[in-house]
């Protein structure tokens, strides 16, 4: 008994003096109760929606007031022609337009019925699903309101329209989000890894020692990662075509060449978080904290970004994992081409380039 | 005689901290010249700066005829390397470490197949050659790491504490590759705390605090402080050290 509480009360003294089994023992059991019970959350508040009043009369007048009061509605925009509503979905502004056709108060007096288009941006299924939901609950509420006084009922009838995903398929959500953590952990854990486990064993001091330069032994690392990446790549499309029926709608190359940027952003993180590192383990640890961990709660994959508290959103926009979801879903879902992603593109290059210049810094310095 | 590597005052400054404080010495070509001093005496830091894998403080070098400061990468093509921890990798195979370390030094595929060919009959690995480095006993793996140092047949070869951990009959053979060497034209430059070996060099240079105490021959040394050993030379100037561990 004696021999086992000796070793216990060791036991005790080594958890208490490493900080990352500290960190992982109360840090991580705080972080997630704090993120998931209040600023993750899969309600959905103040989604943008559009509205096209062609009626302008009182009753789409009273329709639109109770959307507008909702909480979970926030009226982005109101719009004048249906074509406006097309670039509203493929710019990402709206995530739902309702439209009231002209005469939608005459219709519902002379004939007891009318109708009111709903559309949905369907590349969230469960994003669509909810909001049309709500509105299908406002557009009830407001019939009932009129029903009591006359002997027929109003009937008011939905058209919902599924934008990009009509069948309202579960995989184009999760693809392009899985796409995002398998590229990136690869690229990142592994690179680091590999990086320092060069340092660790001092086979990196031969290296250096070596005629090889150091810019060599990077590429030379990073390259057997970039091709199983693409590997990788290829048959997470070819499974998500054939396997689970989910089309390439834009152009294949040019998706091909944004997952090469995140590659390559994703291979400069390994880098930079090898440069920083000084064990394997530490290593490791950092990608996942680093890496993995925001990828799968801030970057849009899981939460959507727009429900997170206003520091998360901020946060989430050095999330690179945030940047290419988007770029995935306009390219593979809205079939979009290079124009409607420059920008996130731009800042996926952005990344890239400040990881490398900030790690090649560090090579040099450790060279001392 | 042929002056491979030239020091003059050289010094390496972390800060405040003088590590290496103008040392000065020539070594000659086809020598076994051993750099001696405690822990903490500056022989890593003073073989980094010859290397060119740390830029020196001030004063001047040229190794291989190549100046430290502004030819560092000539250098390193005309250097071979091992470190304590040894220079090969574990989970490749012997045949691997040699074709690795061949392919990096310029070795055409023919000139490897040589080396293979030579390395594994010197070292008698016949049966081992394609099996990982991690199932090799200790002794064999320093002596392959030699080797592998070597394999593109430097001018001089620089090992830092190469025969740690290993009985004195494994240090002994080690010895052997390196006086073979020597024969064949590479100058050998070795630290090590292991003060039997010291007999082994041609000449030593003993380090305490940052700065040689004394260069000669080990005969010379023992003469000079009229001791019967190296073990006592080293005891008499190591005594005044104010640092102790790297």
């Amino acid at each position: 008994m004696k021999q086992l509480l000796s070793f216990v009360k060791k036991e005790f003294y080594q958890v208490f003096r490493d900080p990352k089994t500290l960190v992982m023992l109360f840090g991580l059991p705080v972080v997630q109760i704090v993120l998931f019970g209040f600023a993750l959350t899969n309600e959905l508040k103040n989604a943008n929606i559009a509205v096209v009043d062609n009626a302008k009369d009182q009753a789409s007048q009273q329709i639109i007031n109770k959307i507008a009061g909702s909480e979970f509605f926030n009226i982005q925009k109101v719009l004048t022609s249906s074509s406006e509503i097309d670039a509203a979905f493929k710019e990402g502004k709206i995530k739902l337009a309702v439209v009231f056709p002209v005469n939608f108060y005459n219709d519902l007096m002379h004939t007891n019925k009318a109708s009111i288009q709903v559309i949905a941006d369907a590349s969230d299924p469960n994003t669509a699903t909810q909001l049309t939901n709500y509105i299908n609950t406002i557009v009830s509420d407001y019939q009932s309101q009129l029903s009591p006084n006359s002997s027929v009922p109003y009937t008011i009838i939905p058209e919902v329209r599924m934008l990009y995903n009509p069948d309202l398929k579960g995989a184009p959500n999760f693809v392009p989000g899985v796409m995002a953590m398998v590229l990136l952990l690869v690229c990142v854990m592994m690179t680091s890894v590999s990086i320092v486990r060069e340092k660790e064993l001092g086979t990196m001091e031969i290296l250096l020692v070596s005629p090889v330069k150091p810019l060599m032994v990077i590429v030379a690392k990073a390259i057997p990662y970039l091709i199983l990446s693409w590997i990788n790549l290829a048959a997470i499309l070819l499974l998500s075509v054939y396997a689970l029926d989910l089309p390439i709608k834009g152009s294949l190359f040019l998706l091909v060449a944004e997952s090469t940027l995140l590659i390559i952003t994703a291979l400069s993180l390994g880098l930079y978080i090898s440069t920083v590192t000084k064990s394997q383990q530490a290593a490791m640890f950092a990608s996942m904290l680093g890496m993995m961990l925001p990828t799968m709660l801030l970057s849009g994959y899981m939460f959507p970004i727009e429900n997170m508290p206003v520091v998360l959103q901020v946060l989430s926009n050095i999330v690179p994992a945030k940047w290419y979801y988007i770029i995935v879903k306009d390219v593979m879902l809205k079939g979009l081409g290079f124009s409607a992603i420059w920008k996130e593109t731009l800042i996926l290059m952005g990344m890239t380039a400040f990881f490398i210049v900030v790690a090649l810094r560090n090579f040099k310095i450790r060279l001392e | 005689m042929e002056t491979v590597i030239k020091a003059n005052k050289l010094t390496k400054r972390f800060g405040d901290f003088v590590a290496v404080d103008e040392i000065t010495f020539d070594v000659y070509k086809g020598e076994i010249f051993g750099f001696l001093g405690a822990n903490g005496a500056g022989k890593t830091t003073a073989m980094r700066m010859l290397c060119g894998l740390s830029t020196p403080t001030s004063g001047e070098a040229t190794v291989a005829g190549f100046d430290v400061f502004t030819q560092p990468e000539e250098i390193k093509k005309n250097i071979g390397y091992m470190s304590q921890k040894f220079s090969l990798y574990e989970d490749l195979s012997v045949l691997e470490n040699i074709e690795f370390y061949g392919g990096i030094y310029g070795l055409n595929r023919s000139e490897i197949r040589e080396k293979n060919k030579e390395l594994i009959s010197k070292l008698g690995l016949e049966k081992e050659a394609n099996n990982l480095v991690r199932s090799l006993p200790l002794g064999w793996k320093q002596k392959l790491s030699f080797l592998v140092a070597i394999v593109h047949q430097p001018k001089i070869v620089f090992l830092d504490e190469p025969t740690g951990g290993v009985d004195p009959y494994m240090r002994r053979e080690f010895w052997d590759l390196i006086y073979d060497a020597a024969d064949k034209g590479i100058t050998i430059f070795v630290t090590t705390h292991y003060l039997d070996e010291a007999e082994y060099c041609n000449r030593v240079t003993i380090m305490v605090d940052g700065k040689i105490e004394a260069l000669d021959s080990p005969g010379g040394l023992r003469q000079k402080f009229g001791v019967a050993s190296m073990d006592e030379v080293f005891y008499k100037l190591a005594r005044q050290a104010k640092r102790s561990a790297d």
